[in-house]
């Protein structure tokens, strides 16, 4: 807290209850990082198989398969984060823009990342036949894709990682510094195990669907690329629990609370049986059975539902004191806003004072640009004086349509809409006069 | 004022901006909203005579649109606000809080138009014979929801033109229903199925000559553009016309500055004569198609472009010296915050600051500090819309005057309408010009918070 920037708040209300807001944040998260996980995860898997794929046409198909999962899931990926965003937006909005700002370079490349990710995986899915004797090349367009799949996350995790910690923020000196606090990576990790093991239980049930063109695959040689799915969705699970524990140690402690350790237990109590139902899935490959597969996905559902409710109420626990500080901060500003705005002289009062003062008065906004005796943007007054000796109305016309004359100087703008004409009569006089007086 | 200031010293914050957002409607219009349903006309078309070669000619285009609005389109999108949201953080925050609902809504058309893209591109052979049918309608909910997201967002882009009664009562329905929200929209409806017509031109180019089809389909495509001509002619005008009016509301001054009235009067011009290039092209298609020179199809597209970008030029103009008229100015200073400011200085409550007053030794630089608070939302010291050689054209070369730049600045809004007056206070207007006189001779690069942070100065 200490040494932790105090912004004011934006100065108009939520628009709707917070706590209304906060549900619908987290709800919609779980909705977006499930398909990020399936567009990264997928790609990983497509670019896996197609290895293998080299020596044996089966696993060639299989990665075709799985590359048309992707092109559905990175749209899906794309629109729902439109939600959360707006959500973290409405919620969070000076910290969440202040870590923007912080690792501006990196979030705006987002745009142009996601463009060229997007572009590969068409050009790889649709170029599949065209390349088939090129593998290399589509190899490589895919693991540029996967590539650029792989530095998006981060960029987004480093951002939404930098504004929980405040008093961080004196330290960052761009993205990258801000990719160097300690929780970064075990978090990185932690999302990259929970996107290949999110992907291999989807494509258990993709597959399982008769039209779909795994179907075949897998319920070929009795169901070994099932079995491959589900130990996949295995490890990647059990490699959590060694990840997870290093998340939760290099957490900075100001979020957590009791709170997040119950709601992190119950996601790992809920983990458990799910993991211990695929290991028997394993053990009998050749049947599926949708009632076991629904049950692990439950399971594996409401993990993921107390993992996100867990960061969610880190993020409360760390922001609280400083939205605090900024309620408070804002109040006093917004107060001082409303007594300057009623102490502050009104234009009538300064109508009111006219008199022998208001010509030179109102000069003041030519003054700008005319000075008395030298250029300054504007010719100086002596020689506008010497052109309009004793036809102040000129000065008035040229003033409310100036024309070009001067090929050396700027155009002059209009005065016309500021002034009326007695007052551009008035400033005109004075001009006159102060040259005449050789004195403004 | 309340955020690090993300600043881009050669390419300037408002054309990064810019160069997102033109490209997105430049996509979305021709691509998405009027795309679709020309697209879903063909397959109609094609069904009803029952000719296979509209149906693929038709998918064809699909699979290019679907293409590029999923991606350069879609993230485009986003791109617009993330990049806003760098620039200008204020702005966008208070339209979120705004607009929240507009926004909620918006993104659930959004989703819908996203799923039934994906569907309608990815069943098109599949869902054929009894089918069709089933997916022809498709196609036209798909182009209703393409529309629906483009009319939800037009009225948040109008918003920022007029704010309208929301002022004073400060509701949602007011701030949607805002002056300038059905002319545009009755503007850009228009101009986006024209597009799409001139976009779907720019690939029939490409179509070989021995394809009977293809004369054909440049038939049905022109009598398409034809049919919207008079929709966009009268919705530009109706546009075109609420424009003074719009920044009659939103500006004291300089209604009729040359600069607009020489603009407003090349608005016009360009307007009435790509509408009848397009008129002229499209009758010329429509009745024979034979003599369209081919390469010459991929000309509307251009021509389509620049109109609206040049629009999407007069929206900008219109909207300065404000973000949100009335309430928020570019700058990023809300307009009741000014008396305030402007007698206690913008220095003393910046947060990210590294200088919270003007003392005589700190001048220069806290006239930096008040550059970067103020003037970097539009100018950069020496690359786009640099302040030197703005300083340049004004002062010319000889030795630049602290008190004329000084006083300048107090009207600078009276002297160019499209800048928002001076937010800070005397000591700070005076540190200012120290500032840009120490231009003239050292120079200086302002790096933004990506790169430099924030600045440890910082005490409050
Ligand atoms: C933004 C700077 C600016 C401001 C403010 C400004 N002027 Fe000027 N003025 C100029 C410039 C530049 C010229 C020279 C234009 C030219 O010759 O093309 C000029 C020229 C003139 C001339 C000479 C016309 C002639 O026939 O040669 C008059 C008179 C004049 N201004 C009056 C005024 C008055 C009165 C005001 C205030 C109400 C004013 N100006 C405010 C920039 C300004
Ligand atoms: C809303 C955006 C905006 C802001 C904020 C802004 N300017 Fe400008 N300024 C412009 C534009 C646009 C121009 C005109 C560029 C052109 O026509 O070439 C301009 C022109 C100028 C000129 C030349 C004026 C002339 O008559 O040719 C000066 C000097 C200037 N700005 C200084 C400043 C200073 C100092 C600040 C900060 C206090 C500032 N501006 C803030 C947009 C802005």
């Amino acid at each position: 807290m200490m040494n932790a920037p105090v912004s004011h708040d934006i100065p108009l209300p939520l628009p709707a209850p917070a706590a209304f807001l906060k549900v619908l944040l987290v709800v919609s998260f779980i909705a977006h990082i499930l398909f990020v996980n399936l567009m990264v995860g997928g790609t990983l898997l497509t670019l896996f198989y197609e290895w293998r794929g080299r020596a044996n046409r089966k696993w060639d198909r299989v990665a075709f398969e799985i590359a048309r999962t992707v092109t559905v899931n990175k749209s899906l990926a794309v629109v729902l984060g439109v939600a959360p965003l707006l959500l973290i937006n409405v919620l969070y909005t000076v910290w969440f823009y202040s870590s923007n700002a912080l690792t501006g370079t990196a979030w705006i490349m987002i745009i142009p990342l996601v463009i060229a990710a997007f572009l590969l995986t068409y050009l790889h899915q649709y170029s599949w036949e065209r390349l088939r004797d090129h593998k290399a090349i589509h190899l490589s367009i895919v693991a540029g894709a996967a590539a650029l799949f792989l530095m998006v996350p981060l960029i987004f995790l480093v951002n939404i990682n930098l504004m929980l910690f405040p008093e961080r923020w004196l330290e960052v000196h761009g993205f990258f510094s801000a990719l160097a606090l300690p929780n970064v990576f075990p978090r990185y990790f932690h999302f990259l195990l929970a996107s290949i093991a999110v992907t291999a239980i989807f494509l258990v049930g993709w597959a399982s669907r008769k039209g779909c063109g795994l179907h075949v695959l897998v319920e070929d040689q009795g169901g070994l690329l099932r079995k491959e799915f589900y130990s996949i969705c295995l490890v990647a699970s059990a490699a959590q629990f060694l990840i997870g524990p290093v998340v939760l140690m290099t957490l900075p402690s100001q979020g957590l609370s009791f709170g997040l350790l119950i709601s992190i237990s119950c996601g790992v109590a809920l983990a458990i049986p799910a993991l211990l139902l695929i290991w028997k899935e394993i053990q009998r490959p050749e049947t599926f059975s949708k009632g076991r597969y629904a049950s692990i996905v439950l399971l594996l559902f409401g993990t993921v539902l107390f993992m996100a409710s867990g960061r969610h109420l880190y993020r409360e626990t760390a922001l609280r004191p400083h939205q605090e500080a900024m309620r408070i901060k804002t109040e006093q500003y917004q107060a001082a806003v409303e007594s300057a705005k009623k102490a502050k002289p009104s234009f009538a009062a300064l109508d009111a004072g006219a008199s022998a003062g208001r010509g030179k008065k109102l000069f003041q906004t030519c003054s700008a640009c005319h000075a008395l005796d030298h250029r300054v943007v504007g010719p100086p007054l002596f020689e506008i004086a010497r052109i309009y000796a004793g036809n102040p109305s000129g000065i008035v016309a040229w003033a409310k349509a100036p024309g070009k004359k001067r090929p050396d100087f700027p155009q002059m703008p209009a005065m016309s809409p500021m002034f009326s004409d007695s007052d551009l009569l008035e400033i005109a006089n004075y001009i006159l006069d102060s040259a005449n007086r050789g004195a403004l | 004022m309340d955020f690090p200031v993300f600043h881009l010293d050669f390419l300037g914050n408002r054309l990064l901006i810019a160069l997102i957002a033109i490209l997105h409607t430049v996509i979305n219009h021709p691509l998405a909203v009027g795309g679709l349903p020309l697209i879903a006309l063909m397959e109609w078309w094609g069904h009803r005579k029952d000719d296979p070669r509209w149906d693929r000619t038709a998918k064809k285009i699909l699979f290019v649109f679907f293409i590029i609005t999923t991606s350069f389109g879609a993230l485009t999108g986003v791109g617009i606000w993330l990049s806003t949201s760098l620039v200008n953080p204020t702005a966008i925050g208070s339209l979120i809080r705004v607009f929240f609902w507009a926004w909620f809504t918006e993104w659930i058309v959004f989703v819908t138009e996203v799923c039934l893209i994906l569907a309608y591109y990815l069943t098109w052979d599949r869902w054929s014979g009894i089918l069709k049918g089933r997916h022809i309608r498709f196609g036209f909910l798909l182009a209703g929801a393409s529309w629906a997201t483009m009319a939800i967002i037009v009225a948040i882009l109008s918003f920022m033109m007029d704010t309208g009664n929301w002022l004073t009562d400060r509701s949602l329905l007011s701030a949607v229903l805002n002056p300038v929200y059905l002319p545009q929209l009755s503007f850009r409806t228009p101009l986006a199925m024209v597009m799409a017509g001139a976009a779907a031109l720019f690939i029939l180019a490409f179509e070989s000559r021995k394809n009977p089809l293809r004369d054909e389909a440049v038939k049905l495509v022109c009598r398409w553009m034809l049919a919207w001509s008079p929709f966009l002619a009268a919705g530009s005008y109706w546009y075109w016309r609420v424009i003074p009016k719009s920044m009659v509301a939103n500006m004291s001054t300089a209604l009729t500055t040359q600069a607009f009235t020489a603009w407003y009067d090349l608005v016009l011009f360009i307007l009435l004569w790509s509408i009848a290039f397009l008129v002229a092209f499209a009758g010329l298609g429509a009745w024979k198609p034979k003599w369209v020179w081919r390469p010459a199809m991929i000309i509307p597209f251009f021509v389509l472009a620049a109109l609206l970008a040049d629009f999407e030029r007069a929206r900008e103009f219109i909207r300065k010296p404000y973000a949100i008229a009335n309430y928020l100015y570019a700058n990023g200073f809300r307009k009741d915050d000014y008396p305030l400011l402007q007698s206690e200085g913008i220095l003393k409550y910046a947060t990210f600051a590294s200088i919270h007053s003007v003392t005589p030794e700190n001048r220069v630089l806290a006239g930096r500090e008040v550059f970067v608070l103020a003037c970097t939302r539009c100018h950069t010291v020496g690359g786009v819309n640099s302040i030197v050689s703005k300083l340049k054209t004004m002062y010319g070369a000889c030795p630049w005057n602290e008190d004329a730049i000084s006083s300048y600045l107090a009207s600078i809004h009276q002297a160019r309408s499209f800048m928002p007056p001076f937010p800070g206070n005397e000591a700070e207007r005076k540190a200012l010009a120290s500032y840009l006189v120490s231009l003239q001779t050292r120079g200086d690069f302002i790096q933004g918070a990506q790169t430099i942070g924030i600045n440890p100065g910082l005490t409050q």
